[in-house]
């Protein structure tokens, strides 16, 4: 078989568990138009109507008309959820309401403006992901979206039309949802309505036909979305060649790596690479090469979030180190059998640069072997936006260079008096050493700017002639250039050492950081310690606030509310573990909350949440790696700490079990052996007749009846023990009246009164589902006690009946019945109503009454109008 | 009696229940031996040469289960287990690992006495059973003819094996997995409402009053027995 064209094993069963996970998730329909105004809603609604009208439960969740009658009539005929105000800085807000949805669980919900983001003091930052949590539970979702606010293509939409588009959904979304329905229209036909006046009201028309409604922007954007549409189902066509092995012109295993930095230019590379691997069904990794060169604040936001946005959109992310970026590059390139590696083009270029080693575009050129390279240009104003914010990016503050020339200075005062004594070129030595020793304590600007400092005090307060930049002796110039360049030079590397050193310590100080934990959390021997090690390891090293908290056995959080959490933070703490998605601040979930959250998941599950409260965005987008580690480690442990627990449960319930069934055969066996014997004895006895004469026998007779009588109460007193003690096993079987009557009248104190009792049970009685020995013991129990309570003369009736659910047996007898008082009390245990020839032990009602009730039946005692007692069994089949 | 010279083992740790089976079993003509716990009763079922074990579920030093299987490993000598009520799990377990019947104490002597004089007969290996006859049914094996007071019954083919199996073990009681296991085959040894449905066609066609059976009896909770009418 061509094994290019065998599906791939890994392709198939994502494919399978995509459609299985669909049968618990909701199904997602998105319509797409290519702006306002193409009748998205109007579609939307139609569908939604047609559902409605078969019958499926529907529900407007979130529908703007913008005045459109069509629209609104429509809308006329659906039920419709209240939208939910929300005060904002004064400003009522009217926004879609998530919870009441969750509660009122629609089969399908109609939410607009997929792009829209929330008001602040929504549960989530952008409606996408409310439609995303109504998905998870269940909910099929309509929404509708035009293609200028889908994240890969908003840049090329903004180059199109020149307005920036603010609210973007990821693309995530569109491919996760299970039908796209385009809707698409004419330019012409869109400018027509909107002149009709059918998308804005007049004076409103006017501006956005000249804003945006230019019919060249429309043609534009008409092919974006085509293109949309057509891409996807290309995609579908793929899959399902793929799914069915058509041979197709399709290539798997595409890999394709890209080089992502901190500069804006990344952004535009992501957004472009997520449209090549989809278009060519591709994977596709990001990739970040940290170099020893640390980079500035601005820089390392700029990064995270260039590597947040490539996460996003469906890039696996990697973050390796290496001296040399091309080299890192490549290795990875290797280790993911990348196929084509995709750069932006650096338009920056330094001096030294250019001397020293050639730049990374035809270095990797040179090295990448058999790996495309893909080399993408950049837009030249996004490179002046990052040379304009690098500039007052630098590391030290202005207190730093002053500090740095004020050391410069006061050295060059203090050695001025001297220099007579110890000749000016020493003085030269002297402030070099200082050169050298600065990058101790300051950063590298300070220390070039004391670099060049230095040189420039010497020449002038020292060499002669004095106060001025002139240089009398020849090998003074000498001097003074060679002191230049080395001041230069060591400030230069002394502060890479430096700065080399401090990468070096923070990455040993996160790995010490992670083995601490690791250690402390092996360390710990139950719950309470596992979650105090790592709160306190957490707190520790990212300087925050911190706690965590599991779930109980009811599957719900503990939490207490008099602790000094607001409701508020309980609230979200709760929506996390029932998610089990991160929330809280500077996250796109519950932003309002003072800490953020995240689930504690283990390999098998999720045990609670831990919070944490990060001061400012940029540290926490920073540390957030780093600390998902560390909580990843806590949920490990955490989960191998209820395993164990929960094993030691078993365990020890193994172990009581094994104590009590093991006492409980012993007292069986001790108090049964006599019984046995003497019972074995005497029926020898009576079997034997030539020994003995008439009145022996009827001796022997009477010791026969008082061990069954005994062997009775014994195992009564057994049964009740076993029934109290919960150890009781209903083993449901199958079974037969007639059988389970044949049993019953077979016991040998009852086949001495058979000719008291008669058995009713109809033909075509159906097998019924019950333990058979549990419910033969329950009925030899009631007839044994309508045969002790009753006079000799007195008929006991067994009748067995059915209807659809339940079986019914009725014990009745003709005899004397209760009093009405005893009635209630029949069934408790040792009760016995006083009457002379009773000889019960008051236990076998009571008995009779736990086996029903173990099989989830009702026993009940009645006094018939024409006298005896009547006990109803009724037993769920 | 016809049982002279036939050997029993009795493998009980009471020796109030010892000394009765002895006194009754000896009464009856057999010769008894003695064990008082499994690993006494393990070597005398060799030494002796037992026709027959009666084998008490609770001994001291092993469970009566393990025993049952260690004897089944070198001999076939017919078991019957003695065991109190309440105890259907291990019964139909010691069943299932071999032995050929069981009785609860307290017991009946009599009772006791029947049950082994059945499985002595069960065992005489020079029986074969062309033709059977118990109380008034009668089948010939070679004809495959079922008669009832001496009038054909047609049984179906299933229903033929079954009684087939029932007269193989007559006397004997037969667990519900055994029985399934025989005549439908493994996959359906736990299908208990099936044998049901098919005892009761038995006794419909076989029993003179089938709502009151005397030949094929219920075990509750642990089978059926195909009784010898005597």
């Amino acid at each position: 078989m061509d094994s290019e064209s065998r599906p791939d094993p890994d392709e198939l069963l994502k494919q399978i568990k995509d459609t299985e996970q669909n049968h618990l998730k909701g199904k997602l329909k998105i319509y797409i138009g290519m702006c306002a105004g193409v009748g998205k809603t109007f579609s939307m609604l139609q569908d939604a109507a047609k559902a409605h009208g078969k019958g499926v439960d529907t529900l407007i969740g979130f529908v703007e008309t913008h005045g459109r009658s069509e629209t609104e009539f429509l809308l006329f005929y659906l039920p419709q959820l209240p939208r939910k105000t929300l005060t904002y800085k004064g400003i009522e807000l009217n926004e879609f309401d998530l919870d009441s949805v969750l509660e009122k669980k629609p089969r399908l919900v109609i939410v607009d403006e997929l792009a829209h983001t929330n008001a602040p003091g929504s549960r989530h930052t952008k409606r996408y992901l409310d439609i995303l949590e109504l998905l998870d539970n269940g909910i099929d979702v309509f929404t509708a979206v035009n293609v200028q606010h889908i994240e890969s293509l908003s840049d090329t939409v903004s180059r199109i039309t020149g307005i920036k588009v603010n609210e973007t959904v990821p693309d995530s979304i569109i491919e996760i949802a299970d039908e796209i329905e385009l809707v698409d229209i004419s330019p012409e036909e869109l400018l027509q309505r909107l002149s009709d006046g059918k998308v804005y009201t007049a004076d409103k028309t006017r501006d956005a036909v000249e804003n945006f409604f230019r019919k060249g922007n429309l043609s534009a954007l008409r092919e974006l979305s085509l293109r949309l549409a057509a891409d996807r189902v290309d995609r579908q066509v793929r899959n399902y060649m793929q799914v069915n092995k058509i041979h197709g012109p399709w290539k798997s295993s595409q890999r394709i790596i890209i080089g992502v930095s901190s500069s804006p230019d990344s952004t535009e590379l992501i957004r472009w690479a997520r449209r090549v691997s989809y278009t060519m069904n591709a994977s596709w990794v990001a990739v970040h090469v940290e170099t020893p060169v640390p980079p500035d604040e601005y820089r390392r936001v700029a990064l995270n979030k260039n590597l947040e946005l490539a996460r996003e959109l469906g890039a696996e992310v990697i973050v390796t180190s290496d001296v040399d970026v091309v080299n890192g590059l490549l290795r990875i390139a290797k280790n993911e059998n990348a196929t084509l590696i995709v750069i932006g083009k650096s338009p920056k270029k330094n001096v030294f640069s250019a001397f020293f080693k050639s730049d990374i575009v035809t270095r990797l050129l040179n090295e990448s072997g058999t790996i495309d390279v893909f080399v993408v240009s950049g837009s030249s104003e996004s490179g002046n936006e990052e040379k304009k914010i690098r500039m007052p990016a630098s590391q030290s503050g202005v207190f730093q260079y002053l500090v740095s020339a004020g050391i410069v200075f006061t050295i060059a005062l203090l050695l001025y008096p001297l220099s007579s004594i110890i000749g000016y070129q020493t003085v030269a030595l002297i402030l070099l050493l200082v050169v050298t020793l600065l990058p101790l304590v300051m950063g590298p600007g300070p220390v070039l700017l004391a670099a060049l400092l230095c040189p420039v005090i010497w020449n002038y307060f020292f060499v002669p002639p004095k106060f001025t930049i002139l240089i009398g002796k020849s090998e003074d110039i000498l001097m003074f250039f060679s002191f230049f360049f080395i001041a230069l030079v060591t400030g230069v590397l002394t502060t890479r050492i430096r700065q080399r050193e401090k990468v070096m310590k923070q990455r040993e100080e996160r790995a010490v950081a992670l083995y601490r934990l690791a250690n402390d959390l092996s360390k710990a021997v139950n719950l309470e310690e596992v979650i105090n090690e790592s709160v306190k390891n957490i707190e520790n090293y990212f300087k925050v606030k911190s706690f965590i908290r599991l779930a109980g056995c009811d599957g719900k959080l503990k939490l207490n509310v008099n602790e000094n959490i607001s409701s508020k933070e309980l609230s979200v703490a709760e929506w996390v573990y029932t998610n089990s998605k991160k929330a809280g601040r500077f996250t796109d979930s519950l932003p309002f909350a003072e800490y953020v959250y995240y689930p504690l998941t283990g390999p098998r599950g999720t045990y609670g949440i831990a919070a944490v409260k990060f001061f400012d965005k940029v540290s926490f987008m920073e540390q957030e790696t780093l600390l998902k580690n560390f909580l990843n480690q806590t949920g490990s442990a955490v989960e191998r700490e209820i395993l164990n627990d929960r094993a030691g449960k078993a365990m020890i319930l193994e172990e009581s079990e094994r104590l009590y069934k093991t006492l409980f055969d012993s007292l069986s066996h001790e108090l049964k052996t006599p019984i046995a014997t003497i019972m074995g004895s005497v029926s020898f006895l009576i079997e034997r007749k030539k020994d003995s004469n008439a009145s022996v026998q009827e001796l022997y007779k009477e010791i026969n009846t008082a061990s069954i009588r005994l062997n009775v109460l014994v195992e009564n007193l057994l049964d009740m023990a076993r029934l109290e003690s919960g150890k009781l096993v209903v083993n449901k079987k199958p079974c037969e009246a007639r059988d389970l009557m044949n049993s019953v009248l077979d016991k040998q104190d009852i086949k001495e009164n058979k000719n008291r009792i008669t058995a009713d049970i109809p033909e075509n009685m159906p097998l019924f589902f019950v333990d058979f020995t549990l419910i033969e013991q329950a009925l030899v129990n009631i007839i044994r006690n309508a045969i002790a309570y009753t006079p000799d003369e007195t008929k006991i009736k067994l009748q067995f009946s059915h209807d659809g659910s339940y079986l019914y047996i009725t014990v009745s007898d003709n005899g004397i019945g209760v009093p009405e008082q005893d009635l209630d009390r029949l069934f408790d245990k040792f009760y016995r109503i006083e009457r002379k020839n009773s000889g019960g032990t008051g236990l076998g009602l009571s008995i009779s009454k736990g086996i029903i009730d173990a099989h989830k039946g009702t026993i009940n005692a009645y006094n018939m109008t024409s006298g005896g007692l009547k006990f109803v069994i009724k037993l769920p089949r | 009696m016809n049982c002279m010279n036939e050997n029993i083992l009795v493998i009980d740790d009471e020796i109030q229940i010892r000394r009765l089976l002895k006194i009754s079993l000896e009464d009856s003509g057999y010769k008894v031996f003695l064990a008082g716990n499994a690993k006494e009763g393990l070597q005398e079922s060799v030494n002796c040469r037992p026709s027959l074990i009666l084998l008490d579920l609770g001994l001291p030093d092993e469970d009566g289960l393990s025993v049952m299987k260690k004897i089944r490993e070198f001999s076939e000598t017919p078991v019957i287990v003695l065991s109190v009520r309440n105890s259907e799990k291990d019964i139909v377990s010691a069943l299932d690992s071999g032995s050929n019947d069981y009785i609860t104490k307290p017991f009946n002597t009599g009772e006791l006495l029947a049950r082994i004089r059945a499985c002595l007969r069960l065992y005489k290996p020079e029986q074969k059973i062309p033709q059977f006859i118990n109380g008034n049914l009668e089948v010939d094996f070679s004809t495959r003819e079922v008669k009832v007071s001496d009038k054909i019954v047609k049984l179906t083919s299933t229903e033929f094996s079954l009684l087939a199996l029932f007269i193989r073990n007559a006397g004997k009681v037969i667990t519900h997995g055994y029985i399934l296991k025989e005549v439908w085959g493994k996959p359906f040894s736990d299908e208990v409402q099936y044998l049901r449905v098919y005892v009761a066609q038995l006794r419909k066609k076989l029993e003179s009053n089938p709502s009151n059976p005397v030949m094929f009896v219920t075990e509750s909770g642990i089978g059926y027995r195909m009784k010898i009418i005597e």
